[in-house]
């Protein structure tokens, strides 16, 4: 093999160098900013891994224990951070165990770039071992992929790889490349994509939306707003704010949308969906104006669509042309980018209080307090809950912790009750519903932002379909903080159970392991809660310890998640108990 | 419920592999069937052109149109109605020789429906027809009674009775 040769090229100041296309795609990352990666080695993939040691004082690659948690540690990183988290697999079942989580982050609009190594090119299609078609299998939930079959298509396919996860509506992409393409030579020269011609990420916005939102807005008696990641996605937390407390708007979130402003802002009404808050639940059928911002009308946030708002004026500011009246009909769609579309919305605004309209999310919420949220918050019976966990940590991390759950019960009392007083706190799997989320995803989020105090929240089901990234948490040593609420359930599925199917708890009662000892086998600090009054040190050991540190908390076994819409009610039929 | 209709979409496209898998897949997660598709060259210089008919509301429709828009490679997406689209298809039949001597109503047949004649040996003739949907549904009835050897049928083509203004949403780009 020749050594590295460097040329400049005749009409061009860029430098082009003589390497392989494996080393290619460690200067594309390289010029992407990218300095960690989550990954596994394999066959296909070993000339860049070859590479990647060379380059490891630049490119931290974090090895975890499944390519599930590779996924999901970039999308923590990714979801703190805002930059784009990347991960790379090898081929056949490497690449197959990213489907999960590019899933994932596809729904929930996660920039994460995937790089997964091919076998040769002459043996596609031949079913050659270690050969999946992973172009094929994730098509549909990517928002682009490609497979590169020569070295010389991997710098512009990695620019547009780049380019396309973090514009727009940010998503996973996957470049697929095949071994001999990792091998060959070619002249390297990189060039970052600016545009394509035929992808607008955002749309123009339109001046004249604009005003007729504006014009509804100030007319409205009684408008209610429910924002979602949207905000947060476009940086436009300060814009969002402006417009909500200049029009005295009471704001309620999507799971996603959590933190965009501070849980304790006095507009800030709380969380809307299937398991929200009573008030913006009920009240989303009373409203007149309901100004939808950078959210999507999932079914968990409308149930049923057929009454949902159906008194209102609908106001959608999205940056996906592709959601606008797919769930939810709007009076006016503002497309655009939330940050000038809010911008832009602002001086248009009249200053409003709506004090009488206020007052019912207060009355509303009144009621929530004496039959939920008291007895969740300040229990008098024996048995912890869950948010009385949730509670001592807001109490000892001030709210500003960032919190990482995975998915079921836990995540609902999480979201419900966590105190988020920066934005990007929230990091939770909204649409796809990921068991195994959690802990994978609050190391990529660690070490994203490891001078933010990162909590996983797992129940002991989704815990254990990842538990395996302790080693990950070990072998690193990113200090994350892990929580298990321990009630021997799959709680959510049993609460369902309960209440839909006769108490009939068919395979969700679990046999757990001895949690601390598995995390000490990892050694990482651990200690177990069951009592009440224990409760309160062990989470103070818990943040004050400088390492990992594990606390499995046994709560009630058979505690319910209230509020709760059924699945196809209506948002207004939310119940109580 | 809104009813279903048939509609011709004309997708304008970047030439890239996969693009199929995208496109069709946007239509199975939905359970609709596509009942014709077509990709082929267009009028402009390195653009696709798609033609797909299918059969739901008009409601589905655009949302559909947008999850097709929002794919990367798509340039643009249309839906239209039958009337908005000058459209053909295309049919090729392939019969026995001796009909062509022994059932004289296949020569007017072929006359009267201004479909031509493409080959004929000893065996085998073969007839070429292109046309609207009805005049190919026709055709193939009129020649299913003598016996068909081979049928084979194209999607529809189309072209609109409005201009699709690609070319210009290109050049801006451009610039």
């Amino acid at each position: 093999m020749d050594t590295k040769a460097i040329k400049k090229e005749a009409n061009n100041t860029q430098t082009t160098e003589r390497i392989s296309g494996s080393e290619a795609v460690i200067k594309c990352l390289l010029a992407e900013g990218v300095d960690i990666l989550y990954g596994y080695p394999g066959g296909a993939i070993m000339p860049v891994y070859d590479e990647l040691y060379k380059y490891q004082d630049k490119i931290h690659h974090v090895l975890t224990r499944h390519e599930q948690g590779a996924t999901h540690s970039a999308q923590g990183y990714a979801r703190i951070s805002g930059k784009v988290g990347v991960c790379i697999a090898t081929s056949g079942p490497g690449a197959t165990n990213l489907i999960t989580g590019i899933a994932d982050a596809q729904i929930d609009s996660t920039p994460m770039v995937c790089i997964t190594g091919q076998v040769a090119s002459h043996l596609l299609g031949s079913d050659a071992f270690q050969e999946t078609d992973i172009v094929g299998i994730s098509t549909p939930v990517t928002k682009w992929n490609c497979q590169v079959t020569k070295a010389s298509q991997i710098p512009e396919a990695m620019a547009k790889a780049f380019y396309i996860a973090r514009s727009g509506r940010p998503g996973p992409v996957l470049i697929d490349i095949t071994k001999d393409a990792q091998f060959e030579e070619f002249d390297f020269k990189y060039e970052k994509c600016k545009g394509i011609r035929s992808y607008i990420p955002i749309p123009k916005i339109d001046t004249d939306s604009i005003q007729a939102a504006a014009k509804i807005i100030n007319e409205a008696k009684k408008p209610m707003i429910v924002w979602g990641q949207g905000v947060s996605l476009g940086e436009a937390e300060a814009q969002f704010k402006a417009v909500v407390e200049k029009a005295g708007i009471p704001s309620a979130w999507t799971i996603l949308g959590a933190g965009a402003i501070p849980t304790s802002h006095p507009l800030n009404i709380g969380m809307v969906g299937m398991h929200g808050n009573y008030a913006p639940n009920v009240l989303t059928n009373d409203c007149d104006v309901l100004i939808a911002i950078g959210m999507r009308f999932d079914d968990r946030v409308t149930g049923s669509l057929s009454t949902y708002a159906k008194q209102a004026k609908v106001i959608h500011f999205e940056i996906d042309p592709a959601e606008i009246d797919k769930n939810v009909k709007t009076e006016v769609a503002v497309l655009g980018d939330a940050k000038e579309s809010l911008a832009a919305l602002l001086p248009l605004l009249e200053e409003k209080t709506h004090p009488e309209w206020h007052q019912k999310f207060k009355d509303l919420y009144a009621i929530e307090y004496e039959k939920v949220i008291k007895d969740d918050l300040y229990p008098t019976k024996e048995g912890l809950t869950m948010a009385e966990v949730l509670k001592e940590i807001n109490i000892q991390t001030k709210g500003d912790a960032a919190i990482v759950s995975d998915v079921g019960q836990h995540q609902m009392i999480a979201c419900r009750y966590a105190n988020f007083n920066k934005t990007r706190s929230n990091i939770t799997s909204g649409g796809l519903g990921t068991m195994g989320f959690g802990l994978p995803a609050a190391i990529g989020a660690k070490m994203a932002a490891p001078e933010r105090e990162v909590i996983s929240i797992s129940g002991d089901g989704g815990y254990q379909m990842t538990i395996q990234e302790l080693g990950t948490i070990f072998q690193q040593k990113v200090p994350v903080k892990i929580v298990v609420l321990n009630n021997e359930f799959l709680g959510m599925v049993r609460q369902w159970q309960e209440m839909f199917f006769d108490r009939r708890y068919a395979s969700t009662e679990m046999t757990n392991p001895d949690f601390v000892a598995i995390a000490k086998g990892y050694y990482i600090d651990a200690q177990k809660v069951t009592k009440r009054e224990e409760l309160k040190d062990a989470v103070a050991k818990m943040i004050n310890t400088d390492g990992p540190y594990f606390l499995e908390v046994c709560v009630e076994k058979e505690g319910k998640v209230f509020p709760m819409i059924p699945t196809g009610a209506s948002v207004s039929d939310i119940r109580l108990e | 419920m809104n009813e279903n209709n048939l509609y011709t979409v004309s997708i304008y496209t970047e030439n890239n592999i996969g693009l199929l898998n995208r496109i069709s897949a946007i239509f199975q997660r939905r359970h609709i069937n596509i009942e014709s598709i077509n990709s082929s060259v267009s009028e402009i210089e390195n653009v696709t052109k798609w033609t797909m008919v299918v059969g739901l509301s008009e409601d589905q429709m655009k949302k559909i149109i947008g999850q097709i828009e929002k794919q990367v490679e798509v340039i643009k997406a249309y839906y239209h109605t039958e009337d908005e689209t000058i459209y053909q298809e295309s049919c090729i039949f392939k019969m026995k020789s001796d009909l062509l001597f022994d059932e004289r109503q296949i020569q007017n047949i072929i006359k009267e429906s201004n479909s031509r004649i493409v080959t004929v040996n000893k065996a085998f003739f073969v007839i070429e027809k292109s046309g609207r949907k009805e005049e190919i549904d026709l055709l193939h009835r009129e020649l299913t009674v003598f016996g068909i050897l081979q049928f084979t049928r194209s999607g529809r083509i189309a072209v609109t009775k409005e201009p699709m203004e690609i070319s210009k949403m290109l050049v801006a780009f451009n610039q």
